[in-house]
C-alpha cells in the first residue's frame, strides 16, 4: 500500500536509499544535496540501514571509492551537487567506461562562476558526453521513483551502465510537497537482490578491471558502450512497465503533456516542466493549442521518439536550464534540433536559455514563450537562440 | 489560484526560522488533507542576510514550481526589514499582511508603502520570551499565518501541532509546553484584532 506522506526531494531521496539499503555509500557534502548524505548518516547511526558509509575528502575521492566498492561486487552509489560533480570528472568516464552500474544522486546546481548555490542544469548537462544514463524528476515524487527504478535499469545485463538521477537543486531538493511512499518491502522486492555476473573479490573467476587497452581494443570497448546505451532505452521502458504494474505511476522516456493535438510545444526538462504546464492550462482555456513535451531521459537521448512527437506542431520552444557558450544554443536545442533534422521533421524551433543559477521560471514566463512560438510560426523574423528572463537596464 | 488556494510569502532573516515556520505550515497543513508546498529562496548563505520562505496550499495538486508574486498573505518575521524590503510587493489588496513588532497595526502601516488591505501585528518577542523564556519568534508567526488565513481551524491546528512538536522535539521535550503556549498565546492576541476586521 503506498502511504501519504510529505517531505523533501532531498528527504525523498534519502528515504528511497534506506529503502534500498546499497551495500556502499562513499560521499562528501556539498550544497544542495548536503542532506541526503546526512540523513542516509542518521538511518545507519539510528539502526535502520546497514549501508557502508565512507565519509571521505573530495568527490574525486567519493567517486573513485563508489568505483572501487561496485568493481568489488558492493551495489553502490553516491551522491552530489555542481563543482563536486566536476571534480568527479575522470572517475565519471571510469565508472561508465568499465560498465560499473553505480547510481548517483545528483542534485542540480549551477557551475562557478560567479559562484552560486541555486538551480540549474549546467552540472549535469556538462556531463552529458561521460557514458551515464541520466533521467531526471519533475518533483519530489519522480525524484523518488526514478532512483528506486535507477538500480535495476543499471544492473540490467544488456546495459551495465552507471545512472545519474536529478532533481533541481532547492526547487523540489528543498520543497516539501505531498508524496506517495511504497512500503519498505515492496521497494526491496521491486530492486531485488545483486548479483553481479563479474566482480573482483570472485575467486572463482578472476577479472580485470581498468587495465590498459591498446589501440587494437579500445575502439571496440567504446563502441560496445555506445551499444548499451542504445540497448539502455528498451530496459528503461521495461523498467518503467514494471513499477507502473507493481506501484501504479507511469514513466516514459518522456511525458507529453496536452502535445496530441498542440501548434505549439515547449520541451522543457524537470520542475520547470509543472510551471509549463500551468502554462499550458491557461493557454488551452484561452483558445491556444499549447502542449509539454517533459523530457524525462536525456541519455539515451530518444532522438526518433522527440522527432516523431513534435513531427505535427507548428512550433517548438527547446527551453535550456544551461548555456553551452557555443553560440547558437544550450546542449538541448543542438540535440533536439539535430534529432528533428535527421528525422526529416521540418518544425520551427527556438531555442531558449532560462533559469541560470536560480532564476526563476515563471507562468507568465511560459506564457510569453508560447505567444512568442505563434508569432514565429506566422513568419515573424527573430532571434532563434534567445535568453528568457534576463534583466536588462532601465531604457532599453 | 483557485478559491480553495492560497498564496504565502515569508520575509525573514537567515537563522530566524522562517524557512522552518514556512515548513511547518506545509506540514500541519498537509495533515487536514491539503495539498501543500513549503519552501526557501536563498540569497547569500548567512546568518542575518533577508530570507523568503514560500507556501502554496491548495485542494487540487500542486505543480507550479516558481516564487510567489501576487501573494494572499504576507508574514513579515523581522520588522527591521520593513525599511529595506518591499514586502508588500505584489500582495493583493483583498489579502492581510502580518508583522512581528510591538507597534498596532495602524503605526505599521506607515512604513507598507501605502498597503490597503488587512494589517495585523503579533509582538512575537514579548510572547515567546514570557511563553519560551527565548526569542523565538516563529511559533507565533506560524499561529499568526493560521489565525489570519483560516487554512484551518485553531483546535485541529493546536492538536496537530503538539505532535509535530513532539516528534520535532523528541530529544528536548522541556520546550514543547512553552512552544504550544506561545501557540495558544498568539491565537488569543489576534483575537481582537480579527473580529474588529471582521466587523469592519
Amino acid at each position: 500500500m503506498s502511504k501519504k506522506d510529505r517531505m523533501s526531494g532531498n528527504e525523498a531521496v534519502a528515504y528511497a536509499i534506506r529503502q534500498v539499503n546499497p551495500d556502499v555509500m562513499p560521499a562528501f557534502p556539498i550544497t544542495p544535496s548536503t542532506e541526503i548524505p546526512q540523513m542516509v548518516s542518521s538511518y545507519i547511526a539510528n539502526g535502520e540501514m546497514d549501508t557502508e558509509f565512507i565519509p571521505v575528502e573530495s568527490e574525486h575521492s567519493s567517486m573513485s571509492a563508489t568505483v572501487g566498492a561496485e568493481a568489488a561486487g558492493a551495489r553502490s552509489m553516491t551522491a552530489t551537487s555542481s563543482c563536486g560533480l566536476a571534480f568527479m570528472w575522470e572517475e565519471l568516464l571510469v565508472a561508465a567506461s568499465n560498465r560499473l552500474p553505480l547510481v548517483l544522486a545528483l542534485v542540480n546546481r549551477t557551475l562557478s562562476g560567479p559562484i552560486n548555490i541555486n538551480c540549474d542544469h549546467s552540472d549535469s548537462m556538462g556531463a552529458r558526453d561521460t557514458g551515464w544514463i541520466q533521467i531526471y524528476a519533475e518533483n519530489n515524487q519522480e525524484a523518488y521513483d526514478n532512483f528506486i527504478q535507477a538500480f535495476p535499469i543499471a544492473e540490467d545485463s544488456r546495459v551495465h551502465l552507471p545512472v545519474m538521477v536529478c532533481q533541481d537543486g532547492f526547487i523540489t531538493s528543498h520543497a516539501v510537497e505531498n508524496i506517495l511512499l511504497e512500503e519498505d518491502a515492496d521497494v526491496k522486492e521491486f530492486v531485488g537482490e545483486y548479483h553481479p555476473e563479474e566482480f573482483l573479490l570472485n575467486p572463482g573467476k578472476p577479472v580485470a578491471v581498468g587495465p590498459y587497452a591498446i589501440s587494437a581494443y579500445s575502439m571496440e570497448a567504446k563502441y560496445n558502450q555506445e551499444q548499451a546505451m542504445i540497448r539502455s532505452k528498451e530496459v528503461i521502458r521495461e523498467v518503467a512497465a514494471k513499477f507502473k504494474e507493481k506501484f501504479g505511476r507511469g514513466f516514459e522516456l518522456f511525458e507529453q503533456y496536452r502535445t496530441e493535438d498542440a501548434d505549439y510545444i515547449m520541451l522543457i526538462i524537470g520542475s520547470a516542466a509543472g510551471t509549463a504546464k500551468t502554462a499550458v492550462d491557461e493557454l488551452r482555456d484561452n483558445g491556444m493549442k499549447a502542449g509539454v513535451l517533459k523530457l524525462r531521459v536525456f541519455r539515451p537521448f530518444p532522438a526518433e521518439e522527440i522527432a516523431e512527437a513534435l513531427k505535427n506542431c507548428k512550433a517548438v520552444a527547446i527551453m535550456d536550464r544551461c548555456e553551452s557558450y557555443n553560440g547558437h544554443g544550450g546542449p538541448l536545442a543542438s540535440e533536439v534540433t539535430a534529432a528533428l533534422y535527421m528525422n526529416r521533421a521540418e518544425v520551427e524551433a527556438v531555442s531558449y536559455v532560462y533559469g541560470l543559477a536560480g532564476r526563476d521560471f515563471t507562468v507568465e514566463t511560459a506564457c510569453g514563450i508560447f505567444k512568442e512560438l505563434s508569432e514565429a510560426a506566422e513568419g515573424k523574423k527573430f532571434a532563434q537562440h534567445r535568453y528568457v528572463g534576463l534583466r536588462t537596464r532601465k531604457g532599453q | 489560484m483557485s478559491s480553495k488556494s492560497i498564496e504565502i510569502r515569508w520575509h525573514g532573516r537567515g537563522g530566524q526560522g522562517a524557512k522552518t515556520a514556512a515548513l511547518l505550515l506545509a506540514d500541519v497543513c498537509f495533515k487536514t488533507g491539503a495539498y501543500v508546498q513549503g519552501f526557501p529562496e536563498y540569497g547569500p548563505e548567512r546568518m542575518g542576510a533577508p530570507i523568503t520562505a514560500f507556501n502554496r496550499i491548495s485542494d487540487k495538486e500542486i505543480r507550479v514550481h516558481s516564487n510567489i508574486y501576487n501573494p494572499d498573505l504576507v508574514i513579515v518575521v523581522d520588522e527591521s526589514l520593513l525599511a529595506s524590503v518591499d514586502v508588500t510587493a505584489g500582495l493583493k489588496t483583498e489579502g492581510a499582511i502580518i508583522v512581528n513588532t510591538d507597534k498596532t497595526a495602524d503605526e505599521v502601516r506607515q512604513f507598507l508603502n501605502g498597503y490597503e488591505g488587512r494589517v495585523y501585528t503579533v509582538d512575537a518577542r514579548t510572547i515567546s520570551v514570557e511563553a519560551l523564556g527565548k526569542y523565538f519568534p516563529n511559533s507565533p508567526m506560524l499561529a499568526a499565518a493560521v489565525a489570519v488565513s483560516s487554512v484551518m481551524d485553531k483546535e485541529s491546528f493546536i492538536k496537530e501541532m503538539r505532535a509535530s512538536y513532539e516528534h520535532k522535539f523528541a530529544k528536548k521535550p522541556e520546550v514543547i509546553d512553552g512552544n504550544m503556549k506561545a501557540l495558544t498565546m498568539t491565537f488569543d492576541a489576534l483575537e481582537d484584532q480579527l473580529s474588529a476586521a471582521s466587523e469592519r
